[in-house]
C-alpha cells in the first residue's frame, strides 16, 4: 500500500481497485465466516468440550446405533431409487422426444422446492391410515406411514432430481453418434448402455449420487412428518439430534452435539468428494 | 394415463425410426417411470389440493385465514423476501470475490461456501445456537427471536445466488469491462453498466430458489425459532401442528399456498432460463 501511494497517476487507479477489492474480500470473507465457519467450529469445540470419553459413549449408545443403522438403510434405499429413476429418466428425457416430456421433467423437479413438511403431509394423506390407499394397504398388512417405507418415500421425494440434473447434461453434450454407431455395429441396448452411455456419465453420475447422498443422510422435515419418530425403531439421526435436543439436560444435549458432530463429518466428507468429482466432471 | 396411451401409440416397431422416436423397450421405461412419478409425486399433491378443498372453498378460505394461519404465513412470507434480498446482495458479492479476487483461503471459502448445502438442516439449526444461542460466545441470545429465524434462513440459503451467478462471472467477457474503463468509467459505473445486466438473470434465477427454500424451510429453524405461535413459527411449522392435532384441511390448505408458490418460482425460473437461452 505505502509504496503504491508513491507510483504515478495511472497506479493510483489501480490502488483504488485494490481497495474496494479489500473491502469486498473482507464482507465475502467475514459474512461466510460469521454465518457458516465459526458456527460449525464452535459445534466441534462444543461436542469435545468435555473430552472424548462422553462422545464415545454416546456413539456406542443403542440408541444411536439403532438410529444409525435406520438413517444407512433409509438413506441407501433412497439413494438406489433415485439412481435408478434418474439414469432411466435422464436417459429418456435427454434422448427421447415424447409427448408431455416437459411436464415429466417439471413434476420430477417439483418436490425438491416445496417445503419437506409438505412433503411429508402430502404422503400422510394419501399413505397415512386415513388416507386414499393407506386403509387398503394396511388391510393387506402394509405399512407406510410411521414405518420405514413411508420414511424412504419421503427420502427419495426430497432427492428425486439430484442424480437426473447432473446427467442429462452431459448426456445432451454427449450427443447420439456414438451410440448410434455402436448400433450400426451391432451392439443391442444393454451393451450400449454399458459399454457407452454409462462411461459417458460415470462422473455426472458419481456427483449426483454423492449430492443425493448427503441429501438422504441429512433430511429432517419430511422424514420427521411420517416417522412418529420412537427412539430405537422409527428415529433417524437427524431425528435422534433434535430429539435428544428438545430433552433438557447435559446428557442429552452431548447426544444431540455427538450426532450431529458425526453428521457433520459425513457431510463434510461428502462436500470433499463432490468438490474433487466437478473438475473431472467438466473435463468429460 | 392419457400421456402413457399416447406414448404407446406413436410407439413405432420398425427398425430405421427417425432419433428421439420412442422405441418399445424405451417407451415401457417411461410407462414405469410416469407411474412411479404419479404415485410418488402427482397423487400426494393432488391429495393435498383435494384436502385443501375438503369443507369447499369457504373451508379453505376460513383455514388460511385463521389468525394463526395468517401470522406465519404474514412471517413467513416476510422472512423469505427479506432473506431473498439480502441473498441477491451479497451472494452476488461473494461470488464476484471469488471469481475476480485471488487470496489466500479462497478454496478454502469456496468449499465452505458448499456446507450449508450438504450439512443436514437440523444439524445447522444446532449449529446456529451454539454460536448465536443461550450459551454462545457472543452474549447474542437469537432463541426465540424472528433475527435467529432470518439467520437460519440465511443459512441454508446462502449457496443458492453465489453458485447461479458464478458461472456467468467466470465467463464474462472482461474486455468490454476494460473497453468501459479505458472510456473513462469508475469501478462502480462499469459494474452497474456492465457486469449487472449479464448478471441480471442469474441473480433473479438464484433468488427465486433462495425465495422458494426459505419459504418452505423448516429444519434448520425449528430449534433456533422455538416455534412461538404468532411470533417465530414459520409456515412449514404450523403445517406440522395442525397435522399432528389432526386437522388436515388446516395444515393442506396453507401446504396448498406454499405449493403454489413454488410452481409460480418454477415457472419464472423456466422462463427466465429460456428467455436467457434464447438470447445466447
Amino acid at each position: 500500500m505505502a509504496d503504491a501511494g508513491a507510483q504515478a497517476p495511472v497506479r493510483r487507479a489501480r490502488r483504488r481497485t485494490t481497495r474496494t477489492a479489500w473491502v469486498l474480500r473482507v464482507i465475502a470473507v467475514g459474512y461466510v465466516l460469521a454465518l457458516v465457519a465459526l458456527p460449525v467450529a464452535s459445534v466441534v469445540q462444543h461436542t469435545f468440550a468435555d473430552g472424548l470419553g462422553p462422545v464415545w459413549d454416546v456413539l456406542t449408545s443403542d440408541d444411536f446405533l439403532a438410529a444409525l443403522r435406520l438413517t444407512v438403510v433409509v438413506a441407501g434405499v433412497a439413494v438406489v431409487l433415485n439412481t435408478v429413476l434418474g439414469v432411466g429418466m435422464g436417459v429418456l428425457l435427454a434422448r427421447y422426444r415424447f409427448p408431455g416430456r416437459r411436464l415429466v421433467s417439471a413434476v420430477i423437479d417439483l418436490p425438491v422446492s416445496i417445503s419437506p413438511v409438505v412433503v411429508g403431509v402430502a404422503l400422510i394423506l394419501v399413505y397415512g391410515t386415513y388416507g386414499w390407499f393407506g386403509g387398503a394397504l394396511e388391510s393387506i398388512g402394509i405399512r407406510v406411514i410411521f414405518a420405514v417405507p413411508g420414511m424412504v418415500l419421503a427420502t427419495v421425494l426430497v432427492s428425486l432430481p439430484l442424480v437426473l440434473r447432473e446427467i442429462v447434461p452431459t448426456l445432451e453434450e454427449a450427443g447420439l453418434e456414438q451410440e448410434q454407431a455402436a448400433q450400426s455395429l451391432g451392439a443391442n441396448a444393454w451393451q450400449r448402455f454399458w459399454r457407452i452411455t454409462l462411461p459417458t456419465i460415470r462422473w455426472a453420475l458419481a456427483y449426483g449420487v454423492a449430492l443425493s447422498l448427503a441429501r438422504s443422510l441429512g433430511e429432517f422435515g419430511a422424514v420427521r412428518v411420517v416417522s412418529g419418530s420412537v427412539s430405537g425403531v422409527s428415529q433417524t439421526l437427524t431425528l435422534y439430534v433434535n430429539d435428544s435436543y428438545q430433552e433438557l439436560g447435559p446428557d442429552a444435549q452431548r447426544q444431540a452435539f455427538a450426532a450431529a458432530f458425526v453428521l457433520m463429518t459425513v457431510a463434510v466428507v461428502l462436500i470433499v468428494v463432490i468438490a474433487a468429482l466437478r473438475p473431472k466432471e467438466d473435463r468429460s | 394415463m392419457s400421456l402413457l396411451a399416447d406414448v404407446g401409440a406413436a410407439t413405432p416397431t420398425r427398425r430405421g425410426r427417425r432419433p428421439g422416436e420412442l422405441t418399445r423397450g424405451a417407451g415401457l421405461g417411461l410407462g414405469v417411470g410416469v407411474l412411479w412419478l404419479s404415485l410418488l409425486v402427482l397423487l400426494p399433491l393432488a391429495a393435498i389440493a383435494a384436502s385443501a378443498f375438503d369443507d369447499g372453498v369457504a373451508g379453505f378460505w376460513s383455514a388460511v385465514t385463521d389468525a394463526e394461519a395468517l401470522a406465519t404465513i404474514r412471517f413467513t412470507v416476510g422472512a423469505a423476501a427479506l432473506v431473498t434480498v439480502v441473498n441477491a446482495v451479497v451472494g452476488t458479492l461473494i461470488a464476484w470475490v471469488l471469481v475476480r479476487d485471488r487470496f489466500p483461503g479462497r478454496r478454502v471459502l469456496e468449499v465452505v461456501i458448499d456446507v450449508p448445502f450438504a450439512l443436514p438442516t437440523i444439524v445447522a439449526g444446532l449449529v446456529l445456537i451454539t454460536l448465536y444461542g443461550p450459551s454462545g460466545p457472543f452474549g447474542v441470545n437469537l432463541v426465540g427471536t424472528r433475527a435467529g429465524v432470518v439467520l437460519a434462513l440465511l443459512f441454508v440459503t446462502l449457496p443458492f445466488v453465489v453458485r447461479s451467478v458464478q458461472p456467468l462471472l467466470i465467463d464474462a467477457d472482461r474486455e468490454v469491462e476494460q473497453a468501459a474503463a479505458s472510456l473513462g468509467a469508475d469501478g462502480f459505473t462499469i459494474f452497474r453498466r456492465v457486469v449487472l445486466p449479464t448478471l441480471t438473470p442469474a441473480i433473479v434465477s438464484g433468488a427465486a430458489l433462495s425465495f422458494a427454500r426459505a419459504l418452505g424451510e423448516f429444519g434448520s429453524v425449528i430449534l433456533i425459532s422455538a416455534n412461538l405461535v404468532g411470533k417465530t413459527q414459520v409456515s412449514s411449522s404450523y403445517i406440522l401442528t395442525m397435522i399432528e392435532s389432526q386437522e388436515p384441511t388446516a395444515a393442506a390448505a396453507v401446504a396448498t399456498l406454499l405449493l403454489v408458490v413454488a410452481v409460480v418460482v418454477l415457472v419464472v425460473l423456466d422462463v427466465v432460463q429460456r428467455r436467457t437461452a434464447r438470447r445466447g
